[in-house]
């Protein structure tokens, strides 16, 4: 645990940080693409370094966990750049200012806010480099600029045909002025924006030479397992490592501040030492805490009025002969169970130290680092590796693996991976909040809701702590995360409330794929869709009524329904259906194809379509939406994190299941075309799965599931 | 402990064992306890990377590697198992004709995302079609069903495997 002294220590230095902290470009480790990494390179700019051979690299101010933003970004850059796609290679970012989001102060990938962010920053930023390199030739041959163009990675002369490799302009380029403004191209000009290419990383994850954080190898490098808190906030009063010491390969025990490390020279040492540790825990604030308990205290909570998220118009009783409806949702807590369990691994060296992670939160990694090691910030370099997934939890503000890691490392002669196995990472925090909503509604005589109402009680994620002015609305005081999604109803509704109670437990929470959107989506379409079945109409034409000024909305839902064939008839057993929702300023429209296996859900097809703006890579969006879905579908049926007494009661896949390829439905991904700025790509497509489903099993077997996972419900009755 | 009485020795009072290890057609001298799952002494000891981690309890079949060409979890297997048997790990599977046409499938068809299953998902699909050249749906399955990808990658498997095969 750091204290709070050093805490607010911490993030003076990050504000400081914010103001213009210049890290001089360090040559990552990895190249990703066509061959090694080349040497002799000089940088155009912070994007783009160009060899004498005319070896061009394209470097990456976002991190790869499986979204394809080293695809995509590469294609906003060469576009600009006028290089052929066959032969391009791209590295991962150092941290320092030129890779901030634009507008903000800090390094991170999430939010779906890659291309969203990049999409003006990255071409100009290869706008510019190419007019440096026509200045540059301009200059070589004494011609005048605009006699000259780029192609193929060279300035070609158009008179006279010359052709000067951009490798032997660079050089002299990165000592030209960057143009204050640059014109882009056109998009009937662009050759690779809007194709849908393959990925840059595909070959690298096909032969086992993509190099995630677990895969950091350094010389003598040593291997730490850590001994955690079983329960939430327990701190160690005593413990006996005899044991732990007599175990081969077993180097180092030390207590760190999140528990009791154990050093080796191997992983399975340092699971079988962290195994035979004896330690006395003091129980914590979770000492006690029970999810099954949560759940009650939100239920009984929810019926009593939370902070107003959103108002409008008047909420009154209804009017004797109105249909009324009234309904409790719940969703459980999730965790994120990437693929690769969390890791990180920090070498200690006289000038500094080195931090290797598949992170999302780059600068935040750094800082807090320099913070555990008493180091600047500067002196800390973040090495971004593959990330075997992400969906948020490598994003912590906090920085809990980055810390822990650099305090087990520190003060030992080598360098030191901290693993985390599949329990460790299930067990050690950071969770989707679990929630309970009551809502109501009173239709009106067309049967359409007149009055809406949504109470909600959530954990908040980053409020009342060091961070809360990341999510916090000013004019609430509430956590933006408890009610996105909720409070903003696209339904054309005249009296609306949404509510929330917000109180704070002890358990460790954190953004999960779509964060609030997460349990939003669920709550909201399947509440509309009970009020379409109460309204005797349609679930998708009693949508689109209530969305007429909602033109991507009805595009997406039109889409879906179209490519489902929503409406035409299905097998006996079956039975389709249908969600929307808006997140991340994409909306996703899914259909979902049901029926019952042994009482028991089975989803056959998913028809997901998204409008999400000029798409960059049509196969890359397509993949996302897939993901979405198989991510999504995988909380919708079976996810569940529970706690009793502070303690997870998950632990690895055989109590946390997932989706596998045999429960896997197919998925059609479709596109609304669009010609608006790009919107957000990663997550969207998970918000309405969930609801699509439990609309569907509604369909099919009349039993209405209000909590997820749908696991939980009973489907046979009916 | 009988495993290694021909091709090992006692080296340590922690029942440490040398052992010679064939793996990729290579065979390397390691030194390893022998209860050490066959996982960590392909990643800590020899140092091929390729093969992951991702459960220590073979639920999600990301360490599977072959061993004399069976899919095999080895984040389960105790070394000790495997002495005299030939270890494939994907750095190699690309050297067979079959393997190639199945990483090949994987690159056309795009299935990697974050891509840390997918070492295992090909050596699990490369054993489905030495067994089971034209596989049906079913058998797709059946041999793909202890591969968990939590990215979303499973159509994308299935069509690959089925342009491997050519069916």
């Amino acid at each position: 645990m750091i204290t709070a002294t050093s805490r607010r220590e911490f993030l003076k230095t990050a504000g400081l940080t914010a103001g213009g902290l210049m890290v001089g470009f360090c040559l990552p480790a990895r190249t990703i693409g066509a061959s090694a990494a080349i040497t002799d390179s000089t940088a155009v700019n912070a994007f783009i370094k160009i060899s004498s051979d005319n070896d061009i690299t394209l470097i990456v101010p976002k991190s790869e966990m499986g979204q394809g933003v080293y695809t995509g970004y590469a294609q906003l850059l060469a576009e600009e750049l006028e290089l052929d796609w066959q032969g391009i290679r791209v590295e991962a970012a150092p941290v320092a200012p030129a890779y901030n989001i634009p507008g903000m102060s800090m390094q991170f990938t999430g939010g779906s806010m890659s291309i969203r962010t990049g999409f003006q920053a990255m071409r100009e930023a290869g706008a510019t480099a190419r007019t440096l390199l026509i200045s540059a030739a301009a200059e070589k041959l004494n011609v005048s600029p605009n006699s000259l163009h780029a192609a193929h990675g060279n300035v070609v002369h158009g008179d006279s045909g010359r052709t000067l490799s951009y490798g032997s302009l660079a050089a002299h380029a990165a000592t030209l002025t960057p143009p204050s403004s640059v014109t882009l191209k056109e998009p009937s000009q662009w050759q690779l924006i809007g194709k849908p290419l393959h990925r840059i990383d595909t070959l690298a994850k096909t032969n086992g030479t993509a190099g995630f954080g677990v895969d950091t190898r350094l010389p003598n490098q040593h291997y730490a397992l850590v001994a955690r808190a079983p329960s939430f906030g327990a701190t160690v009063k005593s413990f006996d490592d005899t044991a732990a010491k007599a175990i081969a390969g077993v180097v180092v025990v030390k207590q760190v501040p999140s528990g009791i490390a154990v050093i080796a020279t191997n992983t399975w040492a340092a699971r079988k030492g962290r195994d035979a540790l004896v330690v006395d825990w003091a129980a914590g604030p979770a000492g006690h805490f029970s999810s099954a308990k949560l759940a009650q205290d939100y239920a009984e909570k929810c019926l009593t009025p939370g902070v107003v998220a959103y108002s409008a118009g008047v909420i009154s009783a209804p009017k004797k002969g109105q249909v009324h409806l009234t309904a409790d949702y719940a969703t459980p807590y999730l965790s994120h169970a990437s693929m690769e369990p969390l890791n990180c691994t920090v070498a200690f060296s006289n000038s500094g130290c080195d931090v290797y992670l598949g992170t999302q939160m780059q600068t935040m990694d750094q800082l807090a680092a320099a913070d555990v090691a008493g180091l600047k910030p500067e002196q800390v370099h973040v090495h971004t590796t593959f990330l075997g997934g992400g969906f948020g939890r490598r994003g912590n503000l906090g920085s809990d693996v980055v810390r822990e890691a650099v305090a087990v490392a520190n003060g030992f002669p080598a360098p030191v991976m901290t693993v985390w196995t599949r329990e460790d990472d299930m067990r050690g925090g950071y969770y989707r909040p679990q929630s309970h909503s009551h809502l109501t509604a009173t239709l009106d005589t067309n049967g359409h809701p007149a009055i809406w109402t949504h109470t909600q009680a959530v954990q908040p994620l980053l409020k009342g702590g060091p961070f809360s002015a990341f999510t916090t609305d000013p004019k609430t005081g509430l956590d933006k995360t408890t009610h996105e999604g909720a409070s903003e109803l696209p339904y054309a509704i005249k009296n609306v409330r949404v509510d929330v109670h917000d109180d704070l437990h002890p358990v460790p929470v954190l953004w999960w794929r779509s964060v609030g959107h997460s349990n939003a989506g669920f709550v909201v379409e399947s509440f509309i869709d009970e009020c379409a079945h109460a309204a005797h109409k349609d679930p998708l034409a009693y949508r689109l009524a209530l969305l007429a000024d909602k033109p991507k909305h009805i595009a997406a839902l039109k889409l879906a329904a179209e490519k489902a064939g929503w409406g035409t008839p299905l097998p006996k057993g079956r039975a389709r259906g249908i969600a929307v929702h808006e997140s991340f300023s994409s909306v996703v429209a899914e259909v979902a194809e049901v029926s019952l296996e042994n009482g028991k859900p089975r989803v056959h097809r998913v028809v997901a379509a998204m409008h999400c703006g000029t798409v960059i890579n049509p196969n890359l969006v397509a993949q996302q939406l897939e993901s979405a879905v198989t991510y999504g579908l995988s909380a919708a049926l079976y996810g569940r994190i529970t706690i009793a007494d502070g303690r997870v009661e998950q632990s690895n896949f055989d109590n946390y299941e997932v989706m596998r390829i045999n429960t896997m439905p197919v998925v059609e991904a479709h596109i609304v075309p669009s010609t608006e700025a790009p919107t957000g790509v990663g997550e969207p497509g998970l918000p309405p799965l969930a609801a699509a489903v439990a609309n569907a099993l509604y369909a099919l077997s009349g039993v209405r599931a209000r909590q997820l996972p749908l696991s939980q419900t009973n489907f046979s009755k009916a | 402990m009988t495993h290694g009485a021909e091709n090992g020795t006692l080296s340590t009072p922690n029942l440490e064992f040398v052992m010679k290890l064939e793996i990729n057609g290579q065979v390397h001298d390691v030194t390893a306890e022998a209860d050490m799952p066959l996982l960590w002494v392909i990643r800590d000891l020899v140092g091929l990377t390729g093969t992951k981690y991702g459960c220590g309890a073979a639920l999600c079949g990301a360490c599977t590697v072959h061993i004399d060409g069976e899919p095999t979890r080895s984040c389960v297997l105790p070394v000790s198992a495997v002495v005299g048997k030939k270890i494939t790990t994907i750095e190699a599977i690309g050297n067979t004709a079959l393997g190639k046409k199945i990483q090949d499938a994987w690159v056309a068809e795009d299935v990697p995302q974050c891509g840390y299953c997918q070492s295992g998902q090909i050596m699990s699909a490369v054993a489905l079609l030495g067994k089971q050249p034209k596989p049906s749906d079913t058998d797709i399955e059946t041999a793909m069903s202890g591969n968990i990808c939590r990215c979303g990658t499973y159509s994308r498997i299935r069509k690959a495997i089925t342009r491997a095969a050519g069916v």
